[in-house]
C-alpha cells in the first residue's frame, strides 16, 4: 500500500540513475514491454493461422525438395513398407569403399562383399530399389541387380568369378564409381544432372553425351520462352492498360472486364480453348482456308510446337501484365503529358521522357510477375506445347511421375527455384522492389 | 481606334466557339484581343469555359470554329510544342521522375540547347523565383509553394512571350497565396510577357489583372481594368459576381439622360444610373455595393431619394461594421461602414433612413 503514496517527483528523487518509472514505481521500460506483449501476442495468434498454414504446405515441402535433390537413400537403406523395419543396405561394401581409396580395381574382397550385400538385397526384396538407384547414373544396371540378388544364395567363391559369370559388366569400373558414391545417401550427381555433367570413371565432372544433353537446353528454352512471352505480353498490355487508364471510368470498366473475365475462367479451359482454335482443323485454318487465304494441303501448325506454347501462354498471363501496369497509369496526371507538351516537346519526345519513365515501375512488376509464372508454366505447354514447346517444369513433372527419379526431379526444381532468386535479387539490385507496383 | 487595337494585337480570339458534344457551346461566340505585355485574367465559375479558352490557346483543344491568332499568324493547326507558350498547371505538372535542374532543363534540351547554355539558363531562372539551391532536388521534396516557383521557372526558362497560367495558386494557403500573387505579376511586368491568368478567385484576378475579362455561360461578360469592372459593372452577372452587391428588383418609370427613375417593386421610387435599361416600362435590377450605402443625410446631395430601412442585424468586423438591413422587400440588404472615430453603431429592431448618391446605384438588365 506503501506505493499507492508514492508522488512522483520523490520516485524520481530516488532513482534517478534506475532511469524513468511508472507513476506506481514500476520501471517503465518494464511496463510498457508488458503493455506491448498483450498487443503482441494478440496479432500473433490472428496471423497463426495463416503461419501455420504457410508453414505446413509452403516451408517443408520447398524444404522436403531441396533436402531430396542432395539425399537418396535408395542404396543405403530399405524401409519395410509392411512393418517399417529399416534394414541399411551394401554395408559391406561400403567397408570395403572406405577401406580402399577410389580408383583401386575391385578385387576378391571387394565381389565378396557385394555377395554379402546381395543376399541381403534378396532377404528384404530390396534388389529393384538398389539397381534403380545405381540405374540413374548407368541406365541398364538395374536388371543385373535383380538378377545377381535372385542368385545370391548360390554364389560361391571366388566371388569375383561366380558375379562376373553372371554379368559381364558386374568388372565395369564405371559401375563401381557410382556404386561407390551410391553408398552415401548424400549426393550432389543429382545437380550434376540437372547441368547435363556427369562423372567420369575418375570421378571427374565431364558432360554427357552430346545426344543425352536435355536439361540444359530445356532451361534455356524455358528462360528463352518465357523472356519472350514476357515481352509479347509487354507490348500488348502497353496500349491496352493505357487506354484503361485514360477512357473515361464507365468505358474502362467494361473494357476492364473483358481484361479480367479470361482471368476469371479456368485455366485448363481456356488452354483448350486455344486448342480448339489452333489445331490444323480449328476455327484459325479454317477460317484461312474458307478465305482462300490458305491452300487445303497447306493448314498452318499452329499447335503442339512453340507456337502454340507462345500464343496460348501470352494470351493466359496478359491480365498479370495489365493489371501492374494499370495501377501505375491510372494516377498518372495528364497534365504531365500537356506539360511537356506545351515546353516544346513532341508527343513522341513526351511520350519517352516523361510517360514511359513514370510507368516503369509497372513494367517492372508485370514483367517480373509474367516471367516468373511462365518460367514454371506446366499445364498449357504440356498440352499444347508438343515436343518442342516443352518447358522445365514438364520435365520435372516427368521425373516425378513417369521416371519416378525424384532427386533429379527436386534437382531440376531447386535450380529453377535458385534461378528465379537470383533473378529477383538482380531485380532487386537494379530497379529496387520499393518501385515494384502490384496494385 | 479599332484599328489601333487591331495591330498591336498580340492574342486574338476571333468569332471563336467550341462544343464538345456537338449539342452544346462552351464557348459561345468569343472576341478578344490582347496587346502584348499585357496581363489578362479569365474570371469566372467553374464551366463558364473560361479554361476551355486556355487549352484552346496552349493547342490542347481544338476551336470547333473561329480563329485564334497569335502574333498576326493563325495558330488553329499548330500543335502545342510549335506554340511556343509557357504555361503553368493547376498541380504544377513538375515531372517527378526529374530533379529540379532536369525539369527547368527539359525545356531547353528539346530545343536542342547546348549544355554549358542550358546550365546557365536553369540557374538564371531559379534565381529569378529565389529556388537558387534546389537544383538537385525532387519535386516531391518541395513544398507546395516552392514546387509553385519551380513551375513558373520552368514556364518561363525557355523566354516565351505568352505564359498561360490556369488556377496557379488555387493548392496554396492564403498568405503563400498572396505573396505569390505580388510575385506573378512583378515578374510578369518585369520581363515585359504577355500572361493570361484563369482564375476563379476575384480577389486574385483584381489585384493581379491589367484587364479581366468575366466569364459566364460561355460568353465574356464583361472586360475591363479591375477598378472599372468593380465600381461600373455592365450586367447583373457581373455586379452580383464582383464583390459584394445589393439588388433592388423594380421598373423603369421615366429615363432622362443619364438619370433614370426606377419604382422598386415595393412601390418606393429612386434614382438609378441607367446602364442596360433603354426605354421606361423595362423591368430592372439595380445595384448598389455595401460600401456606397449612407445612413447619415448630411453625406448626400439635397433631394436624393431615402428609403426606410430596419435593422436587422449588426456584425462587428474590426475594421469595418456590417449591418443587415430590410430595404424595401429585400431582408439581405448589406450596408458597411468604416469603423471610424465616433462611428455610430446601429441597433437591430430600429428604423433608419439610408441613401446613396444616384451613380452608385446602376439599373442593370432584370
Amino acid at each position: 500500500m506503501t506505493d499507492a503514496t508514492f508522488s512522483p517527483d520523490e520516485d524520481v528523487a530516488k532513482a534517478p540513475a534506475k532511469g524513468l518509472t511508472t507513476a506506481d514505481g514500476r520501471p517503465l521500460k518494464q511496463a510498457l514491454a508488458r503493455a506491448q506483449s498483450h498487443a503482441r501476442w494478440r496479432a500473433f495468434f490472428l496471423v497463426a493461422p495463416l503461419l501455420a498454414f504457410i508453414l505446413l504446405t509452403f516451408v517443408v515441402p520447398i524444404g522436403q525438395m531441396l533436402h531430396r535433390s542432395v539425399y537418396n537413400d535408395g542404396f543405403t537403406l530399405h524401409e519395410d513398407i509392411g512393418s517399417g523395419t529399416q534394414t541399411p543396405l551394401m554395408t559391406n561394401l561400403k567397408t570395403w569403399f572406405k577401406d580402399n581409396p577410389a580408383g583401386t580395381d575391385p578385387d576378391e574382397a571387394a565381389f565378396a562383399a557385394l555377395a554379402a550385400d546381395l543376399l541381403v538385397l534378396r532377404e528384404v526384396k530390396a534388389a529393384g530399389q538398389a539397381g534403380t538407384r545405381i540405374n540413374y547414373e548407368l541406365s541398364g544396371s538395374r536388371s543385373m541387380f535383380t538378377k545377381a540378388a535372385r542368385r545370391a544364395k548360390k554364389l560361391e567363391p571366388p566371388y569375383k568369378e561366380a558375379i562376373l559369370d553372371l554379368d559381364e559388366d558386374w568388372g565395369d569400373p564405371m559401375l563401381w564409381r557410382v556404386m561407390r558414391d551410391a553408398t552415401s545417401a548424400y549426393t550432389a550427381n543429382f545437380y550434376l544432372a540437372a547441368m547435363d555433367r556427369t562423372k567420369d570413371v575418375d570421378g571427374n565432372v565431364v558432360s554427357v553425351n552430346e545426344n543425352r544433353q536435355v536439361y540444359v537446353k530445356l532451361f534455356t528454352r524455358t528462360l528463352m520462352l518465357s523472356l519472350l512471352i514476357t515481352f509479347l505480353c509487354f507490348l500488348l498490355a502497353y496500349p491496352i492498360a493505357h487506354l484503361l487508364a485514360t477512357l473515361p471510368l464507365a468505358k474502362s470498366n467494361l473494357l476492364m472486364i473483358l481484361v479480367l473475365l479470361p482471368f476469371w475462367t479456368s485455366l485448363l479451359v481456356r488452354t483448350t480453348s486455344w486448342m480448339v482454335l489452333l489445331q490444323s482443323q480449328g476455327v484459325v485454318n479454317d477460317a484461312l482456308v474458307s478465305m482462300g487465304l490458305l491452300g487445303d494441303e497447306n493448314r498452318l501448325q499452329m499447335m503442339y510446337n512453340q507456337l502454340g506454347t507462345i500464343i496460348a501462354m501470352t494470351h493466359i498471363l496478359l491480365p498479370f501484365m495489365v493489371l501492374p501496369l494499370y495501377s501505375v497509369m491510372r494516377p498518372i496526371n495528364p497534365s504531365y503529358v500537356r506539360a511537356a507538351r506545351s515546353l516544346g516537346a513532341t508527343s513522341w519526345t513526351a511520350f519517352r521522357r516523361i510517360y514511359f519513365p513514370q510507368t516503369v515501375p509497372g513494367i517492372g512488376a508485370g514483367a517480373l510477375l509474367v516471367f516468373i509464372l511462365a518460367v514454371g508454366y506446366y499445364i498449357t505447354p504440356a498440352l499444347v506445347g508438343g515436343a518442342d514447346g516443352q518447358l522445365i517444369s514438364n520435365l520435372i513433372a516427368f521425373h516425378m511421375q513417369k521416371s519416378l527419379n525424384w532427386s533429379l526431379a527436386a534437382a531440376l526444381a531447386a535450380l529453377l527455384l535458385g534461378g528465379i532468386l537470383l533473378l529477383y535479387w538482380l531485380y532487386d539490385r537494379l530497379v529496387g522492389i520499393d518501385n515494384l507496383k502490384l496494385g | 481606334m479599332a484599328d489601333a487595337s487591331r495591330s498591336d494585337a498580340f492574342v486574338e480570339f476571333e468569332r471563336v466557339q467550341k462544343s464538345y458534344d456537338g449539342e452544346t457551346l462552351v464557348v459561345k461566340d468569343l472576341n478578344l484581343t490582347l496587346p502584348k505585355g499585357e496581363f489578362l485574367t479569365m474570371l469566372g465559375p467553374s464551366g463558364s469555359g473560361k479554361t476551355t479558352c486556355l487549352m484552346m490557346l496552349a493547342g490542347f483543344e481544338t476551336a470547333t470554329h473561329g480563329d485564334i491568332r497569335l502574333g498576326g499568324v493563325s495558330i488553329n493547326n499548330i500543335p502545342p510544342h510549335k506554340r511556343g507558350i509557357g504555361m503553368v498547371f493547376q498541380n504544377y505538372a513538375l515531372f517527378p521522375h526529374m530533379t529540379i535542374a532536369e525539369n527547368l532543363s527539359f525545356p531547353l534540351e528539346v530545343r536542342n540547347i547546348g549544355k554549358s547554355e542550358r546550365e546557365a539558363k536553369v540557374r538564371r531562372a531559379l534565381e529569378m523565383v529565389e529556388m537558387g539551391g534546389f537544383e538537385g532536388r525532387r519535386p516531391a521534396q518541395l513544398s507546395g509553394g516552392q514546387q509553385q516557383r519551380v513551375a513558373l521557372a520552368r514556364a518561363l526558362v525557355f523566354e516565351p512571350e505568352l505564359v498561360l497560367m490556369d488556377e496557379p495558386l488555387g493548392a496554396l494557403d492564403k498568405q503563400l497565396r498572396e505573396k505569390m500573387q505580388f510575385e506573378i505579376t512583378r515578374l510578369a511586368h518585369d520581363l515585359g510577357i504577355t500572361t493570361v491568368y484563369v482564375t476563379h478567385d476575384q480577389t486574385e484576378a483584381l489585384t493581379m489583372s491589367d484587364r479581366v475579362a468575366v466569364f459566364n455561360d460561355g460568353r465574356i461578360q464583361q472586360l475591363a481594368p479591375p477598378d472599372e469592372l468593380y465600381e461600373e459593372p455592365q450586367n447583373n452577372f457581373v455586379a452580383q459576381f464582383i464583390g459584394e452587391n445589393n439588388t433592388l428588383a423594380g421598373t423603369v418609370t421615366e429615363i432622362t439622360g443619364d438619370r433614370a427613375l426606377v419604382q422598386l417593386d415595393s412601390g418606393e421610387v429612386i434614382d438609378a444610373k441607367p446602364v442596360n435599361v433603354s426605354q421606361a416600362g423595362e423591368r430592372t435590377r439595380v445595384s448598389i455595393r455595401p460600401e456606397r450605402v449612407e445612413f447619415k443625410p448630411e453625406r448626400l446631395p439635397a433631394g436624393a431619394h431615402m428609403l426606410t430601412a430596419e435593422v436587422q442585424e449588426f456584425i462587428y468586423m474590426g475594421d469595418t461594421f456590417r449591418t443587415r438591413l430590410s430595404v424595401a422587400g429585400n431582408d439581405d440588404f448589406i450596408m458597411k461602414c468604416r469603423n471610424a472615430p465616433g462611428q455610430q453603431r446601429l441597433v437591430p429592431g430600429s428604423t433608419v433612413q439610408i441613401g446613396w448618391m444616384p451613380d452608385d446605384c446602376r439599373a442593370l438588365d432584370a
